[in-house]
């Protein structure tokens, strides 16, 4: 489903070249849920970025469902993600512009769904803000601003989920109540997962764990329960 | 096509949102102001014109020595053309035992169709405007006419084989001549009357006149159709020629609102070409999260291309509306000035405004929607990940290329152009080094002072050239501002002269030598100071280095005129005030030798004299040559006597010579002239102040309109102030609230952002006035041709105004970023 081989990213700082991945490689097979922890800095949200097609690594390559996303050009890689991707970052991303409904629809305009509408008022009712879909943003609490992006990421039921820190901007309960959502929405859609995290507990919620450390992968572990 | 669906469908979202409506509204007005100066400048132009066309009685006048064939009756008539016949000659009239040379000048009804005839009841008693023409049987005769004879209003004349009764005094008609060609005084008959008095006959010197009136492309159409077929001996007269104050001042006017026009233009593109780059930037998140969600490059440019005309388009019909409201309300105010049956404006000015400012939308926001293209999707996970800046070459060239179209299109004058658009950009250039240059110097400044000065000195110095662009905004509705302040002020100034109320209201014509004491005397008696006499001998000239003037080839129509008349002739030891010597030298004022003549510049192309040159005029009989000494630049508009040939003392000693005297005489004093009329009848009074009040009606319609459409660029220049300060307001918000989080207090942070506008303010203040003095030189001097004066005012409006309205607008528009909650402005970013 999701491979990287040999992924390394250098970047040109004011202090000379940085290397903030190295080397890594891994298979990710359909289905599965992976967290990727690591301290700041360690390269984590890079990582993801790489593996969603939205940075390009230094060299090494990236299959996505089928995709070699590195042989892509970017509207290449935008119509794999599209067809394939969903995204629930840190800091949610809503457009502030469009209220909560409009913005679950705005991914399925974007692929022009049919009922893209109804679609997107299901999954509103599904993560529990059927009352809420004609306010913005503005006036949404954190944690109903995460759920209005769970909500846009399931929209087009995609085959693999990408989420960055979901719960980094929420209180703790919030937190976990909003990755009970997410779990739950996973399980029933069968997508794959990959959830960036430095939250130990978040991570064992998942199948496997990989591990980064100064930008090398230092571990690749199954979750035993 | 999906892009295009999606943008119309997500439009009604965006102006829902009220995020786009700083963009929204810097269309709005730029559509709103090009309108109603498109507008004014269309109506008020035509109502200077019209004034201007007065002097002419008409839009057109055909005059022939010829009855007026009646295929130009009927064309007139065909083109919907309102008509009038005019018929004049020189008779002699009579009342009782009294009888004076006349010009006979016979009207019919309809006459003048432009302008007024005024009479009075009396002599120099009060004057109305007349409605119609002499009624069948009577006449209206010249003040100068009824003290020759010595009639009253009542009394009967005898023109030709008629007895017609005088039924007023005519005090003024537009179309009389301010020269000296006529002097004989004129009684105004009715057409109708003029074949009883068997004056006109076979070989009767009679000029025939047809005046014609209409909708401008209707009389163009009516000449276009006669024109071909127009023997030599017809003179054609429209309002080109008309009188040359009138000419001026309107002149000057649609001048200046054609730059009223520019200005507010570039101003508008400046306010325009801020909100567009707003409006991309903004979008920048949204593109990069459409990015990350799937959507193509295409797409979200095609969308976001779609949207801002979409917006535009919103823009535009907003602005038109409020530019007809404003037209509405400016006509009314404006009613007693605007002549109520012009045409209505047309459609024309709203159509260009629209299209300039779509023009200018699209222009301003390519650069920036080329960059939104590039947006990186990874600014969804590293906000500051930023596309590479759009060329310096691509945005000049996509900006100017916006404006140099819209201007091409909106202006006529060349030059004027070429002045405004030469300084703005050398303005621009100056202002963007110098902002640099001031931020660098800030940045190492501010270490020894308070937190507040710190903070506001530190927001220049990092903002590096974004700082500099606002310094370039600011300088450059400041400077248009100034520069539009004091060319106005400069042109009204200019103006004012024109109507320098000293100036004089009456000639006294024809004063023989001995008649100036007793003449002086009756001055001296009603208290009115004594005039100067100027002499004047008539002469006609004969040739040019030798050649007869008959066998040379003048360079113009007016040359041939010129050397084919008797000139009006006069001599001078010193030069007049009103006069300027461009080329030669003027005599000295004990000079006593070979005759010199200096002849008027224009009248000297005409004739295709050079200096050195000799000319002979034969005066009384007798031969006189003159040596070309110098040319002069005469200020026709002083109405004080001037001459086209002015001799070097002595050179007319002992030839006849008459006298001519200007004055200024109130209406009070008015019965001195009568005075002189019945004393010295022989001597012709010219009465200029009905002449002297059309000019001024003229001017201060003029003015008017000046200040009126000033008022609109105003707007404009303030509109830029604010889109400026509305590009920096989200970082603003968010370090605002940052610095309130981290306990600094709000009156804090206000003086912080207060001493940032306020470093702008001067810069921008300091380097607009430069720049407008420079540019009002050149506008004043090359453009308007008037006298430049430097003015301390300038500067002190420069830098204060600069200041005072950078921080107004500035605190205006960042007042919401720094009251805004801080825990609110911290969670959303």
């Amino acid at each position: 489903m999701l491979a990287a081989n040999n992924v390394s990213k250098q970047v040109i700082s004011p202090e000379g070249g940085l290397t903030i991945l190295s080397e890594v490689s891994f298979e990710i097979d359909y289905g599965e849920s992976v967290a990727i922890v690591g301290a700041s800095g360690a390269g984590k949200s890079t990582l993801l970025a790489l593996l969603a097609g939205l940075d390009l690594p230094t060299s090494g390559s990236i299959q996505l469902d089928g995709n070699v996303l590195t042989d892509l050009d970017e509207d290449g890689r935008a119509r794999v993600r599209a067809a394939s991707v969903g995204f629930v970052f840190q800091s949610f991303h809503l457009v502030p512009s469009l209220n909560a409904l409009e913005n679950v629809m705005l991914p399925l305009e974007l692929g022009a769904a049919e009922n893209a509408r109804k679609k997107a008022a299901d999954i509103i009712s599904q993560v529990g803000l059927s009352e809420r879909g004609r306010h913005y943003p503005a006036q949404l609490s954190g944690g109903e601003k995460q759920r209005v992006a769970i909500a846009r990421a399931f929209a087009t039921e995609p085959a693999v989920l990408f989420a960055d820190e979901p719960t980094g901007n929420l209180d703790s309960k919030t937190g976990e109540n909003i990755m009970q959502l997410m779990f739950d929405l996973n399980r029933n859609s069968s997508a794959t997962l990959v959830l960036v995290t430095h939250d130990q507990s978040l991570a064992g919620r998942c199948d496997r764990i990989l591990s980064l450390d100064a930008g090398a992968l230092v571990s690749d572990e199954k979750v035993r329960r | 096509m999906k892009a295009i669906v999606y943008a119309i469908r997500t439009i009604g979202r965006e102006l829902r949102s009220g995020e786009v409506l700083v963009l929204l509204s810097a269309v709005a007005l730029a559509v709103a102001a090009l309108t109603a100066v498109g507008f004014l400048t269309d109506r008020i132009g035509k109502a200077v014109a019209r004034q201007a066309n007065e002097v002419l009685a008409a839009d057109l006048r055909l005059r022939s020595p010829e009855p007026l064939p009646a295929e130009w009756l009927e064309a007139a008539e065909r083109f919907e053309l309102e008509t009038a016949e005019t018929q004049n000659f020189p008779s002699v009239v009579f009342a009782g035992d009294e009888s004076s040379l006349a010009n006979v000048k016979a009207v019919s009804a309809g006459y003048p169709l432009r302008g007024k005839v005024r009479t009075a009841n009396r002599l120099f008693g009060d004057q109305q405007e007349a409605n119609d023409i002499p009624p069948a049987g009577s006449v209206w005769a010249d003040g100068a006419l009824m003290a020759r004879l010595n009639a009253s209003v009542g009394d009967t004349i005898s023109v030709g084989e008629s007895d017609l009764r005088i039924d007023a005094v005519l005090t003024y008609r537009p179309d009389q001549s301010i020269g000296f060609a006529s002097l004989a005084p004129t009684v105004l008959l009715n057409l109708n009357d003029l074949p009883a008095t068997n004056l006109v006959k076979e070989g009767s010197r009679v000029g025939y006149a047809l005046l014609v009136a209409g909708r401008e492309s209707d009389v163009d159409d009516f000449y276009a159709d006669v024109e071909d077929d127009l023997p030599e001996s017809v003179r054609v007269r429209n309002r080109e020629d008309s009188s040359e104050s009138a000419a001026n001042a309107s002149a000057r006017a649609q001048k200046f609102l054609s730059l009223t026009a520019v200005i507010s233009l570039l101003l508008s593109a400046v306010a325009i070409a801020m909100s567009a780059r707003r409006f991309a930037h903004r979008r920048m998140d949204t593109v990069a999260l459409m990015k990350s969600l799937g959507a193509s490059q295409q797409f979200v440019i095609t969308a976001a291309t779609v949207q801002l005309l979409l917006l535009g388009i919103v823009g535009v019909c907003v602005g038109s509306l409020i530019g007809f409201a404003a037209e509405k309300i400016l006509t009314s105010m404006l009613a007693d000035l605007i002549a109520n049956d012009l045409p209505p404006p047309g459609l024309q000015p709203v159509f260009l405004a629209a299209g300039s400012a779509l023009i200018l939308l699209i222009g301003f926001a390519m650069p920036s929607l080329i960059q939104l293209r590039n947006a990186p999707p990874l600014r969804v996970l590293r906000h500051d990940e930023m596309p590479p800046a759009p060329s310096r070459l691509l945005v000049a060239g996509t900006s100017l290329l916006a404006v140099a179209a819209m201007l091409y299109s909106a202006i006529g004058d060349a030059r004027l152009l070429l002045y405004v658009l030469g300084g703005m950009l050398g303005v621009s250039i100056v202002l963007y080094a110098t902002g640099r240059l001031l931020v660098a110097l800030l940045g190492r400044s501010r270490g020894g002072v308070g937190i507040a000065w710190r903070y506001g000195l530190a927001n220049v110095a990092r903002r590096g050239r974004a700082s500099a662009v606002q310094v370039v905004a600011f300088g450059l509705g400041l400077t248009v501002l100034l520069l539009l302040t004091f060319v106005r002020t400069d042109l009204l100034k200019g103006w004012q002269q024109t109507l320098d109320e000293n100036a004089p209201n009456s000639f006294l014509i024809n004063i023989q030598a001995h008649e100036r004491d007793p003449i002086a005397e009756i001055f001296a008696r009603n208290e009115i100071g004594a005039p100067d006499f100027v002499p004047m001998v008539r002469g006609r000239m004969t040739t040019i280095d030798g050649d007869d003037v008959k066998d040379i080839e003048f360079p113009t129509e007016d040359g041939k005129w010129m050397a084919n008349r008797e000139a009006n002739l006069t001599w001078a030891a010193k030069l007049s005030e009103t006069n300027d010597i461009v080329s030669g030298d003027w005599w000295p004022e004990d000079y006593q030798g070979d005759p010199l003549v200096s002849i008027e510049e224009e009248a000297a192309a005409d004739l295709g004299v050079e200096l050195g040159q000799k000319l002979t005029f034969t005066i009384a009989g007798q031969e006189i040559q003159l040596t070309v000494a110098s040319f002069r630049e005469v200020n026709w508009d002083s109405f004080k006597p001037n001459f086209f040939m002015v001799l070097s003392p002595g050179a007319l000693d002992g030839f006849p010579a008459t006298f001519v005297a200007s004055l200024k005489v109130q209406a009070e004093e008015r019965g001195a002239l009568l005075e002189i009329a019945r004393a010295h009848p022989s001597v012709s009074v010219i009465d200029l102040e009905s002449i002297l009040q059309q000019v001024k009606g003229i001017i201060e319609k003029a003015t008017l309109a000046v200040q009126a459409v000033f008022i609109f660029t105003l707007a404009a220049g303030i509109a830029v102030l604010f889109a400026a300060v509305q590009s920096t307001i989200d970082e603003r918000r968010f370090e605002s609230a940052m610095l309130r989080a981290l306990g600094v207090q709000r009156g804090t942070v206000l003086f912080g952002v207060l001493t940032e506008f306020a470093a702008l303010g001067l810069v921008a203040g300091f380097l607009a006035a430069a720049g407008a003095s420079i540019l009002a030189w050149l506008i004043s001097t090359r453009v308007f041709e008037l006298e430049y004066s430097f003015s301390p005012l300038l500067w002190s409006l420069g830098l204060g105004g600069g200041i005072l309205l950078v921080c107004l607008s500035g605190y205006v528009a960042a007042r919401g970023a720094i009251n805004a909650p801080p825990a609110d402005v911290l969670r959303a970013a």
